[in-house]
């Protein structure tokens, strides 16, 4: 019961079917009170269709929805405990900010001066305030999500949802509001449902992240979590940038693995993997996890890390690509079977690029924790 | 000096060219000629319309106190009045209701819809007249209710046109901002109220002025749903041009032409003409 208490929105076997197409896959999800959740996913994974059988917009075909404990069906939109920011914003074009802001107010029969204090309270929260005369063709897109916003939160609801609410900003703009979000949510303590197709969004906004794929919750975790521990090849492949190897366990212990994959070979981990031996996994390995060797270095650092405690898996190959994206530099390093990996090398220094050029030959080696054997 | 020269025509400035000058100052004279001579003989001191015998006003003196065309007239915008608002209600409520629903035998209410606009007037007119009398429509009702059936004959051919502006305007609304009202708490009539109609407030002045004028200037299928008692002014004008073109004509060719003028430019103000531009 106590688990229960803590949810805010109870998602219970949700279906959505429109027509023969499956949007939403028998979907199970708790959100708690409080938090910040995102709904992460591709474009047309069924993500947006959740949002909107949250707010009322579509109705399940099968299961509940529950908010606050209380079944949601047969209940309409507008008497729903929620409030929706869309990603076009929406905001009413033929009236003031403050009269865009006061809508909800007024419908729900408030009185004209606390609608006034609460107006301008919810325009200071979303630094608009003295904006108020405005009307929103004189305002820029940023500002007019501010408006939404503030619609929305003046109506201090129990959960606000937000549709894609950063895809129509450009990317400095972007990073700010994601900043602002987070900020926003911690000070007025509602529990914010966002839904994105952008990963950077989710993992710096979110408490909690759902990815969703065709449907289905394919991974539900914290942001670190889900990036450092991805539960299969849809969620490591999706959330940031990672090389897949298929191989087949060949050794597994408690304290030790081994998994060959074809082309790359042995690859050793330092704990163990509960699945029958001989089975097909999945390797997943970070670029950044992969540590590339300055020509010359190799030596000194393969006879340091034979005395590691846990080991290390070493490779060999040739620079196959280069892009320099200023902090990091991206490699695309050919083995000798000939596989592909993908290396990403922080620039330390100014001069770190100049370490290398395509054709070198190179070496590299990863930690033994550092790559994530997958079995779906 | 050729710091004072003119710039040099650009390719797409069109309003710098001479012959693009000409040929705008020659349509404007085609359009706009007939009018002016109209208003200028109205104050021709003159039986007949044909040569210039000086300034007069007298034949505007004769036209107010010509009971029977001031009648007319008041016929006139009385119909017109009525066949418009009656029109916008109906033309937008069937333009909400084509582009928001789907039901059976939408396909076939969308093409009929518009059919009074492309049938012949003249063929409406006989079928006016032919259901009138079938019906045995009451033909000695006090005014205005007399003006029932031209009111009811007008509306049909003012409606769908009322339908189409509002349509078109209705394409470019946001489905969001409903969803957003609602999600605000607004009921379907307040959504109606609160959002849809200030979006198509543009298309309804559009709407109201096409009716207004389409009303008031409509002959041919006034003739045949009129009476004795129910003159319109384009059939008063009609009658009165029969037997002879007097400047009285004109003057109240010209009073019709100021009335309709003014009544479009207030509109025009009171909604802002950018508005209405937009909707086409």
């Amino acid at each position: 019961m106590t688990e229960t208490a803590k949810s805010i929105i109870q998602i219970q076997n949700v279906s959505k079917r429109f027509g023969k197409v499956t949007a939403v896959d028998n979907v199970s999800l708790d959100i708690n009170a409080g938090e910040f959740f995102v709904l992460l996913g591709p474009s047309g994974c069924g993500k947006t269709t959740l949002l909107r059988m949250i707010a009322g917009f579509e109705l399940p075909t099968e299961g509940r929805i529950l908010i606050d404990g209380q079944d949601m069906a047969g209940i309409p939109p507008n008497k729903r405990p929620v409030n929706m920011v869309f990603q076009s914003y929406a905001v009413f074009p033929h009236m003031s900010v403050t009269d865009n802001v006061a809508y909800g107010l007024k419908i729900a029969g408030v009185k004209g001066g606390e609608i006034k204090d609460r107006v301008a309270e919810a325009l200071d929260l979303v630094k608009l305030g003295g904006f108020g005369e405005r009307m929103p063709d004189q305002m820029s897109g940023g500002q007019r999500q501010r408006v939404a916003l503030a619609r929305s939160l003046v109506m201090r609801p129990k959960v606000l949802l937000l549709d894609e609410p950063l895809s129509a900003l450009d990317a400095k703009l972007r990073a700010q509001m994601q900043f602002e979000l987070s900020e926003l949510q911690e000070k007025v303590g509602i529990t914010f449902v966002t839904v994105t197709h952008d990963q950077d969004e989710a993992l710096s906004m979110a408490c909690r992240i759902g990815v969703i794929n065709k449907g289905e919750v394919a991974q539900l975790a914290t942001p670190s979590d889900l990036y450092e521990y991805p539960s299969n090849r849809f969620v490591a492949d999706f959330v940031g940038s990672v090389n897949i190897f298929e191989g087949k366990l060949t050794l597994d212990e408690p304290d030790k693995a081994a998994v060959d994959c074809a082309g790359v070979g042995k690859i050793y981990l330092n704990h163990g993997v509960t699945g029958p031996h001989g089975a097909d996994v999945w390797i997943a390995l970070r670029p950044e996890k992969i540590y590339l060797h300055v020509p010359g270095e190799g030596k000194a650092v393969k006879a340091a890390a034979q005395d590691a405690p846990d080991g290390y898996n070493f490779a060999r190959g040739k620079i196959k690509g280069m892009s320099y994206l200023g902090d990091i530099t991206l490699f695309e390093i050919e083995l000798e079977s000939g596989a592909r990996i993908r290396v990403s090398r922080p620039n330390l220094s100014r001069h770190d690029q100049e370490d290398f050029t395509w054709g070198d030959k190179v070496s590299m080696h990863w930690r033994a924790d550092s790559p994530v054997v997958l079995l779906g | 000096m050729a710091l004072f020269a003119r710039a040099p025509v650009a390719p797409l400035e069109y309003s710098r060219t001479l012959w693009m000058r000409l040929w705008v100052g020659a349509v404007m004279v085609f359009l706009y000629a007939p009018l002016v001579v109209l208003m200028i003989f109205s104050f021709n001191d003159s039986k007949r319309n044909v040569v210039w015998r000086g300034f007069t006003t007298k034949y505007y003196e004769k036209a107010l106190g010509n009971d029977q065309l001031v009648e007319a007239l008041i016929n006139s915008l009385t119909i017109a009045a009525l066949a418009t608002l009656a029109s916008l209600v109906l033309g937008t409520l069937a333009a909400v209701l084509l582009w928001r629903f789907r039901f059976p035998w939408k396909g076939a209410i969308d093409g009929t819809i518009s059919l009074p606009i492309i049938v012949p007037e003249i063929c409406l007119g006989v079928a006016f007249l032919m259901f009138f009398a079938a019906v045995g429509w009451p033909t000695d009702l006090v005014w205005p209710f007399n003006l029932g059936a031209i009111t009811i004959a007008h509306i049909t051919f003012c409606f769908p046109f009322v339908t189409m502006v509002v349509r078109s305007r209705l394409a470019s609304f946001n489905r969001e901002q409903e969803e957003a009202a609602k999600d605000l708490g607004a009921s379907e009539a307040q959504v109606f109220r609160d959002v849809l109609i200030p979006h198509i407030k543009p298309a309804l002045v559009a709407g109201a002025l096409l009716s207004f004028t389409l009303s008031l200037d409509d002959f041919v299928i006034t003739y045949f749903t009129s009476g004795p008692d129910t003159i319109t002014f384009p059939v008063k004008v009609y009658s009165m041009v029969r037997f002879s073109v007097t400047p009285e004509v004109n003057a109240a060719s010209t009073l019709l032409i100021i009335l309709t003028v003014i009544l479009t430019f207030i509109a025009l103000k009171a909604q802002g003409v950018k508005a209405i531009a937009e909707t086409h």
